[in-house]
């Protein structure tokens, strides 16, 4: 049985959005709507903000093994992580020209330097520092994370987008619940059957949605889950199932994650493009649609590396998950030089042995190109599992 | 590989050294009986820290950046960060995390060859560093003790705004205060802390006149590695009480003499009887190797005349002084205006006033591996301080604490071509 050509079109198609590091769908975008497009690095802005006021939020995810960086290395010593080198390449290159405004989340101290050297090179755009708290009573942080909203929504609106209302927000948290719910679904059909979804592919698609108004992205979640639920000739295989922590933000080569699959893995959990599960559940369009995206942060939201964990245990989530997911074992594969990924890994680990998974690690570089060792260290990994299931 | 260092001479220190260092001693013998005493105890950081606050509870304070750079001095931080390693932590991040905690798995034994008693209370109050946050979840799990979290926001467009300060004092009142409360068992006294910022306005304007006494020419004092022994206690255990004020008294005379005598700085080799380069520094500077790395720029006549690092647990030259008017303001301001919270184009416009303003030669960045608040954006504000002042920038790579990032050669190399090149481009030198 041959897959149905209607979804080899649909990953196809995603691919070659993956692919517009040019950002060239972006600017096809702004000359049809004449609006603003700003983009945001990883792992989480509120886009139904920006959508509410028309403007496309662009998801930047670092470049990609391709990307030949030359002025972005002489930005970065040796031992920075590689995400900040691509970005400064990719603006100094003019891929980014099309954007109106660039939006850093608050990850980590290379990510907020970086938004520094963006307001010296790109004196243009609008450059916004997301501080997010990491307090999260909605009396301290949740007042000092709305001002920070309704400071982005103002500066916004100085550079042309729509003035902020209640009633546009309400619709865009609507749609990008709807948006939220397909990603859930699709990583729920891929803990259930993952040989339906290849993460590979998932990947792919989900990277494509950065570049889309949520209003395409959407569609395509949907298309690509109902036919690719439906294709039976995607058969399961042996293979482990692992989940794979720590890539949240520089991404890894979409060659390491095919690595990992060809090497006997099935990703059955992960951290990629977090963005699009960052908030776990729907966010109620009642009452004040501002307060809610707040609510939303402070207590819906993935315990990320990047995040304080002020109560209960370091690592909990990743129990919870292994549990959730059924994966056997875990992958620790975080970019080199990744601080929340590393300094949480030793506390990551210990969670993965309270739950008495298995796990391995290595790191990896958005522009790595050599994976054998990795395929050798996978695959016995994988070969283990399946050994000591079987005993 | 490094040439091993030579043994070296005792180092010579002034009185305002010798009190610091008896100073210290009494906070680590304080420390050692605490369990017996029964003093409470707070681990906390340098930047950022909330010492006025934790002295009118009678909390002591620890500091692991502090314990770290000490365990580097004493050349005890290879064997540390081995066995953090060994632990699972990876090669990638803060040294300084590392050194802490293999001390800690080592018995926890301090700088004075003490134990260090296990904290009442982490109190992550910190700034313009994100593995601070990283490095008290760690210790939690290894303490299971309160932790007091003060989250600072960043200075990204280079003002302190009042959402931010309404956000840090809210922090303070409902969050730091009532843990403080509930470890000690004593109530908020206000008066009591208003006595302490009182004590440190007058240590820092004592400071910052030792700071800028390096606008004389000679300079009396090298504002980097002789800086770091300046800014021990007030960045410490000791901002806020009688102790810091009597040292800083005192070490303002000391330079003044100097001054008047026209002397240079004060190195532990002996003192900088010329002056041939001016520069200005970047970056924390190494501690495994410190007093091989200073004896590098005094051999060649080099004496910091301002430093960033200096400026680390508080910008004091811009104006700012702890104001017992307004404690808990007061103390928001602090935090928020620590050097690693200013933003990149703040910390470029601030190393190109220090370039004019203290007449230097020329700036040297030392960046180190272990901690990107400092370093990420290092090269950037290298080329904008080059372009800004006229003046040639050098730039080294070393570690915090990690011995493996210090190559002795390779940064003499180096400092020695900077300084050469400072010297072509004099005017009045030919080309």
């Amino acid at each position: 049985m041959s897959e149905d050509p209607r979804l080899t079109a649909l990953v196809s198609a995603a691919g070659t959005l993956f692919r517009d590091q040019a950002l060239d769908a972006v600017r096809a975008w702004k000359a049809r709507t004449g609006g603003l497009a700003v983009g945001f690095l990883p792992i989480y802005v509120p886009r139904e903000l920006l959508h509410a006021q028309g403007v496309l939020p662009v998801g930047l995810m670092g470049g990609r093994p391709d990307l030949e960086i030359i002025k972005g290395d002489a930005y970065y010593q040796s031992y920075i992580c590689h995400l900040p080198r691509s970005t400064i390449e990719l603006g100094l290159n003019g891929s980014y020209a099309a954007l109106d405004g660039l939006i850093f989340p608050a990850i980590c101290d290379v990510i907020r330097n970086l938004s520094g050297m963006w307001q010296m090179l790109f004196p243009h755009v609008l450059v916004h520092y997301f501080d997010v708290p990491q307090n999260f009573d909605p009396g301290i942080g949740g007042a000092f994370y709305r001002r920070d909203l309704e400071a982005l929504a103002t500066a916004l609106a100085e550079r042309g987008a729509r003035p902020l209302t209640a009633e546009a927000l309400r619709e865009s948290i609507a749609l990008y619940n709807e948006n939220r719910r397909l990603v859930r679904e699709l990583y729920a059909l891929r803990r259930r059957e993952p040989w339906k979804v290849p993460t590979h592919e998932l990947y792919v698609v989900l990277r494509a949605a950065l570049l889309m108004p949520v209003e395409e992205s959407t569609p395509m979640f949907a298309g690509y889950l109902a036919l690719t639920s439906a294709d039976e000739s995607r058969r399961p295989q042996d293979q482990a199932r692992v989940l794979v922590a720590g890539s949240f933000c520089e991404q890894p080569p979409l060659a390491l994650i095919k690595t990992l699959e060809r090497s006997g893995c099935y990703i059955v959990d992960d951290d990629f493009v977090q963005v699009h599960r960052f908030i776990r559940s729907d966010i109620p369009v009642d009452g004040d649609p501002l307060q809610r995206l707040v609510d939303a942060l402070l207590t819906d939201a993935v315990a990320s590396p990047t995040r304080y964990i002020a109560g209960g245990v370091k690592g909990a989530d990743l129990e919870q998950r292994l549990a959730e997911s059924s994966a056997e074992g875990v992958l620790f594969c975080a970019p080199s030089f990744c601080d929340p990924a590393l300094l949480d890994q030793p506390m990551a680990v210990r969670a993965a042995e309270r739950a008495g998974a298995p796990w391995t690690a290595f790191k990896y570089a958005e522009n790595s190109g050599q994976f054998q060792v990795i395929r050798e260290q996978a695959g016995t990994f994988a070969d283990s599992i399946k050994l000591w299931s079987n005993a | 590989m490094s040439p091993a260092p030579t043994a070296a001479a005792p180092a010579r220190k002034d009185d305002s050294q010798v009190r610091q260092k008896a100073m210290i001693a009494r906070h680590f013998d304080r420390l050692a009986a605490a369990p017996e005493t029964g003093a409470r105890t707070a681990y906390t950081f340098v930047p950022g820290n909330l010492t006025e606050l934790l002295l009118s509870f009678d909390v002591l304070p620890v500091l692991p950046e502090i314990n770290a750079l000490q365990s580097a001095m004493r050349g005890k931080t290879a064997e540390y960060i081995a066995i953090a390693e060994k632990h699972g932590h990876s090669e990638d991040v803060c040294t300084y995390v590392k050194s802490d905690i293999g001390m800690m798995k080592s018995g926890n034994i301090g700088p004075t060859g003490q134990r260090l008693p296990s904290p009442d209370l982490l109190l992550l109050s910190y700034t313009g560093c994100f593995t601070f946050m990283k490095w008290f979840e760690l210790l939690r799990e290894e303490y299971h003790c309160p932790v007091a979290m003060l989250h600072v926001p960043y200075q990204a467009d280079g003002r302190i705004t009042d959402a931010m300060r309404t956000y840090v004092v809210d922090q303070l009142k409902q969050v730091v205060i009532p843990k403080l409360e509930e470890v000690t068992g004593r109530k908020y006294d206000e008066d009591r802390l208003r006595e302490h910022l009182a004590r440190s306005a007058q240590a820092e304007d004592d400071l910052v006149w030792v700071l800028q006494s390096a606008k004389n020419v000679p300079s009396p004092i090298d504002a980097y590695f002789g800086a770091v022994y300046y800014v021990g206690p007030i960045f410490s255990a000791f901002r806020g009480t009688t102790d810091a004020v009597d040292y800083y008294r005192e070490l303002r005379e000391e330079i003044a003499e100097r001054i008047r005598q026209g002397k240079g700085p004060v190195t532990p080799e002996g003192e900088v009887e010329r002056e041939r380069f001016r520069v200005v520094v970047e970056g924390p500077p190494n501690w495994t190797s410190f007093r091989q790395f200073w004896k590098m720029f005094a051999d060649e006549g080099a004496v910091a005349v301002a430093s960033t690092y200096s400026k680390v647990g508080g910008v004091y030259d811009l104006g700012f002084r702890h104001d017992p008017d307004h404690p808990l303001e007061t103390l928001a301001d602090y935090c928020l205006g620590c050097y690693t919270n200013l933003s990149l184009p703040t910390r470029i416009d601030l190393l190109t006033r220090y370039v004019s303003e203290y007449r230097a030669d020329g700036f040297l960045i030392n960046s180190v591996k272990s901690c990107n608040s400092f370093s990420a954006g290092q090269l950037h504000i290298l080329r904008e301080v080059e372009a800004r002042s006229g003046r040639p920038g050098g730039f080294i790579e070393s570690d915090l604490v990690d011995p493996r990032y210090f190559s002795a050669a390779n940064i003499k190399n180096r400092l020695e071509s900077y300084f050469q090149m400072i010297e072509q481009k004099r005017p009045g030198v030919a080309s």
